[in-house]
C-alpha cells in the first residue's frame, strides 16, 4: 500500500512541476499579489482609516486639551490625515463613505457617518487619545445634515459590480479558451459562422445571464437592507450593461489566442485582483498616490462602480456620470476589436 | 464522370518539414476516395487545405473546374478526427445548432434517420458513447446536405461492431451520390468503402488507384502462412518467396497448388495453415515499406 501511494506521490510531484504554467503560476502569483500591495500601501503607511482634516471651522472658544488630543491621535498608526480647504467638500466626502471623519484640530470639533463601522471605530480612537492627565474627550461631536449615504448603499453598487466583472470574465473567456483546447471551435470555423458573429454571441448570452441574476440579487438586498436607488433603474441599468459589456469585451482579448486554460486563468487572476481593489469595490482610494490612482483609471470597473454608485447614492442622471459612459464605450470597442482582431478559432 | 474536385501540385512546408510535397489527384463526383498512409505521412494537412483549414505554401484546388469560393465553404461537410461536442447541450439541440450555422439545410428527421440517432436524440453530450458520438459528429458533417463530406479517420478507436455501422451509413450517404473523401489507416475501410484509393508517404501520393486495380498491378499473389513451424530445415531451397513473420512463416506465390503440393511432399504439417489474397495491408506495408507508424 505504501508503496503505491508512494509512487503516485511521485508521479503527481512529476506532473505539478512539469507543467510549467501552472508551476510558475503558484509561485509568481502570491508574489505578485504580495508584492502589488506592499507597493500600493508603503505610502500610505498601511492605512485602515482616513481622516479628513479641515483647518478652522469657526471662532469658538478652544477647550484646553483640543491640541493635545489631535496630537495624540496623529501619532495612532493606520490612520491617513487628509488635509482640505473646504468643509462641505469634507463633509462630502464624510457622506460618501471616502474618509471616515472629519476633524477641525483648531476648533475641536468632529463629524462622523453614523451608518459607518469605520466611522465608529475612528470615533473611538479619538476619544481614547484624550490626554492622559485629563482622560476628558475635549472634542465635540456634529451632526451632519442627514444627507450621508446608508454604509450598505455605499457597499452594494461595489459588490453587484465586482460579481458581475468575475462571471463577466471568467464565463466567457474560460468558455472560449476551453472549446479551442478541445477542438469545438475549430469545428465551427468550418461553418459559415464569421469570429465576430461567434462572439457577439458569447457577449450577448452572458449580458442576459449577468443581468438576470443580477436583477434578481438586487430586488432580495434592496428588499432586506431598505436600499434606496435615488437616480433612474433605467440610468443603472445602461452603465451597468456597458460595465458588462466592457469587461467580456476584456476578457474576450485574453481569450483570443491562447488554449491553455492555466494561462488565460492566470492572466484573469492578474487582472481581476488589482481590479477589486483598486476600483474602490471595498475602499475608496482617497489620499492615496497619485500612480494609484492613475492605475485604478484603466480598469473599467473604477468607472462602473462610480457611475453606479452617482445614480444609486446621489441621484445622478446620465449627464452626470458622461465622462464614465464615455469611458466605458470607448473600452468596449477598442476591447472588441481587439478581441476580433486577434481570434484565432484553432490552436497555435 | 465529372471531377467535382481537382488538386493539383499541393504543397505545404513547415519550417525544416515538406509536409505535403507537390500532391495531385481528382475526384470524381459521388465516389468515395479513400486517402491512406501512416501517421505523420501529411493525409490531415493535405484535408485540411482543401477544407480551407490550413494555407497551401502553394498548388491548385478546383472546384467544379473553378476556384473555391464561398459557397463551396457552405457545401461541404466536415468530420474530425478529435473533436468535443459543446458541452450541456443534447443530440438533438448540437444537431440543430449546426444546422442553423448555413442557409441551406440538410432535412432534420432524414439526418436523424440516416444517422441512426433516433434513441439518443434527448440524450446529453457527454452520456454518448464513443460509436455514438462518432454518428453524431457525422450528422453533424451531414447538417448542410453538402455535396463534399470530408472523414477523417472516423471509426478510429471504435469496437468492430460500431466501425460496421458506421461503414453502413457511410455506404447510405455514397447512394446519395454525395462525394466522400476519407482518410484513415483501416485498410479494411478503405477497401470496403473507396472506390479510389490513394497512398501517402512523407508528403507525397506513392500510388492511386481503385483498390482491385492497385492489388492486382502490385499484389497478386497468395499468401500462405504456415503456424508453429520448429523446423526450419523444411524451409531450405523452397521455391517460392517467403520470409519469417511473428506467428510463423508467410510463403508469397502466384500458384497456390503447386506451393502446397511442394508443402506436402517436403511433410509440413497444413493442419493449421492460412491462405489468404493480399489486400490492402499487404500493398500498403510494400509500398510504404513499414509498419503503420502508429
Amino acid at each position: 500500500m505504501f508503496n503505491r501511494i508512494w509512487v503516485l506521490f511521485i508521479a503527481r510531484n512529476k506532473e505539478f512541476y512539469r507543467d510549467r504554467s501552472s508551476f510558475l503560476w503558484n509561485i509568481l502569483f502570491p508574489m505578485f499579489i504580495i508584492i502589488g500591495f506592499s507597493f500600493m500601501f508603503s505610502s500610505n503607511d498601511n492605512s485602515q482609516y482616513k481622516a479628513a482634516v479641515f483647518h478652522k471651522y469657526d471662532n469658538k472658544p478652544i477647550m484646553t486639551g483640543v491640541k493635545e488630543q489631535y496630537v495624540n491621535m496623529k501619532s495612532t498608526r493606520f490612520i491617513e490625515f487628509i488635509d482640505y480647504q473646504n468643509l462641505d467638500d469634507a463633509i462630502d466626502k464624510l457622506n460618501h463613505h471616502r474618509v471616515d471623519i472629519v476633524i477641525s484640530p483648531e476648533t475641536g470639533v468632529y463629524w462622523i457617518n453614523r451608518t459607518s463601522p469605520k466611522s465608529y471605530m475612528v470615533e473611538k480612537l479619538l476619544i481614547a487619545a484624550a490626554v492622559d492627565s485629563l482622560k476628558v474627550n475635549t472634542f465635540k461631536k456634529e451632526i451632519v445634515d442627514g444627507s450621508e449615504v446608508k454604509y450598505v448603499e455605499w457597499l452594494f453598487p461595489g459588490i453587484i459590480s465586482m460579481n458581475m466583472m468575475f462571471s463577466a470574465l471568467f464565463g466567457v473567456g474560460f468558455v472560449v479558451v476551453r472549446y479551442r483546447k478541445n477542438g469545438v471551435l475549430k469545428r465551427f470555423a468550418c461553418t459559415p459562422l464569421r469570429p465576430h458573429e461567434f462572439l457577439i454571441a458569447q457577449i450577448i448570452s452572458r449580458l442576459f445571464v449577468i443581468l438576470t441574476t443580477t436583477i434578481f440579487v438586487y430586488a432580495v438586498i434592496a428588499l432586506l437592507f431598505d436600499i434606496k436607488c435615488r437616480g433612474s433603474y433605467l440610468s443603472l441599468l445602461f452603465v451597468f450593461i456597458l460595465g458588462v459589456f466592457s469587461i467580456i469585451s476584456m476578457g474576450l482579448i485574453i481569450a483570443s489566442r491562447t488554449s491553455s486554460e492555466e494561462f488565460a486563468n492566470g492572466i484573469m487572476n492578474l487582472i481581476t485582483w488589482p481590479m477589486m481593489f483598486l476600483s474602490e469595490v471595498w475602499f475608496s482610494l482617497e489620499g492615496s498616490n497619485e500612480w494609484i490612482i492613475y492605475i485604478s483609471k484603466l480598469f473599467p470597473l473604477t468607472y462602473v462602480v462610480d457611475g453606479m454608485r452617482k445614480i444609486m447614492n446621489d441621484g445622478a442622471s446620465l449627464a452626470d456620470i458622461k465622462m464614465n459612459l464615455i469611458v466605458l464605450a470607448a473600452m468596449s470597442i477598442v476591447f472588441t476589436a481587439a478581441g476580433s482582431l486577434f481570434f484565432n478559432w484553432s490552436k497555435e | 464522370m465529372e471531377n467535382i474536385l481537382e488538386i493539383i501540385d499541393l504543397k505545404k512546408q513547415y519550417p525544416g518539414v515538406n509536409a505535403v510535397d507537390g500532391v495531385s489527384f481528382s475526384i470524381q463526383k459521388g465516389t468515395c476516395f479513400g486517402l491512406l498512409g501512416p501517421n505523420g505521412a501529411g493525409k490531415t494537412t493535405t484535408i485540411e487545405i482543401i477544407e480551407g483549414i490550413k494555407k497551401a505554401t502553394s498548388g491548385k484546388i478546383l472546384y467544379k473546374n473553378k476556384k473555391p469560393d464561398k459557397d463551396f465553404y457552405s457545401r461541404i461537410g466536415i468530420q474530425f478526427q478529435n473533436t468535443e461536442l459543446p458541452q450541456f447541450l443534447t443530440v438533438k439541440e448540437t444537431l440543430n445548432l449546426f444546422r442553423n450555422f448555413y442557409h441551406h439545410k440538410a432535412n432534420l428527421d432524414h439526418l436523424i434517420q440516416i444517422c441512426q440517432l433516433e434513441d439518443i436524440l434527448k440524450r446529453d453530450n457527454s452520456k454518448i458513447s464513443g460509436g455514438q458520438k462518432q454518428r453524431l459528429l457525422l450528422a453533424m458533417a451531414l447538417a448542410n446536405d453538402p455535396d463534399i463530406i470530408f472523414l477523417d479517420e472516423p471509426t478510429t478507436g471504435l469496437d468492430p461492431q460500431a466501425r460496421r455501422h458506421l461503414w453502413e451509413i457511410v455506404q447510405k450517404i455514397k447512394s446519395e451520390k454525395k462525394t466522400v473523401i476519407l482518410t484513415t489507416h483501416y485498410m479494411d475501410e478503405a477497401q470496403i468503402l473507396s472506390d479510389v484509393v490513394a497512398i501517402m508517404d512523407h508528403g507525397k501520393i506513392i500510388a492511386i488507384d481503385s483498390p482491385h486495380k492497385l492489388l492486382k498491378e502490385h499484389c497478386s499473389m497468395t499468401s500462405v502462412i504456415l503456424k508453429d513451424v520448429t523446423d526450419k530445415n523444411i524451409m531450405v531451397d523452397f521455391p517460392y518467396e517467403f520470409f519469417e513473420i511473428d506467428e510463423g512463416i508467410e510463403i508469397q506465390t502466384e500458384d497456390v497448388n503447386a506451393c502446397l503440393q511442394v508443402l506436402i511432399a517436403r511433410k509440413v504439417d497444413l493442419s493449421s495453415v492460412t491462405i489468404r489474397s493480399q489486400n490492402l495491408e499487404d500493398l500498403f506495408l510494400y509500398l510504404t515499406g513499414s509498419q503503420l507508424r502508429s
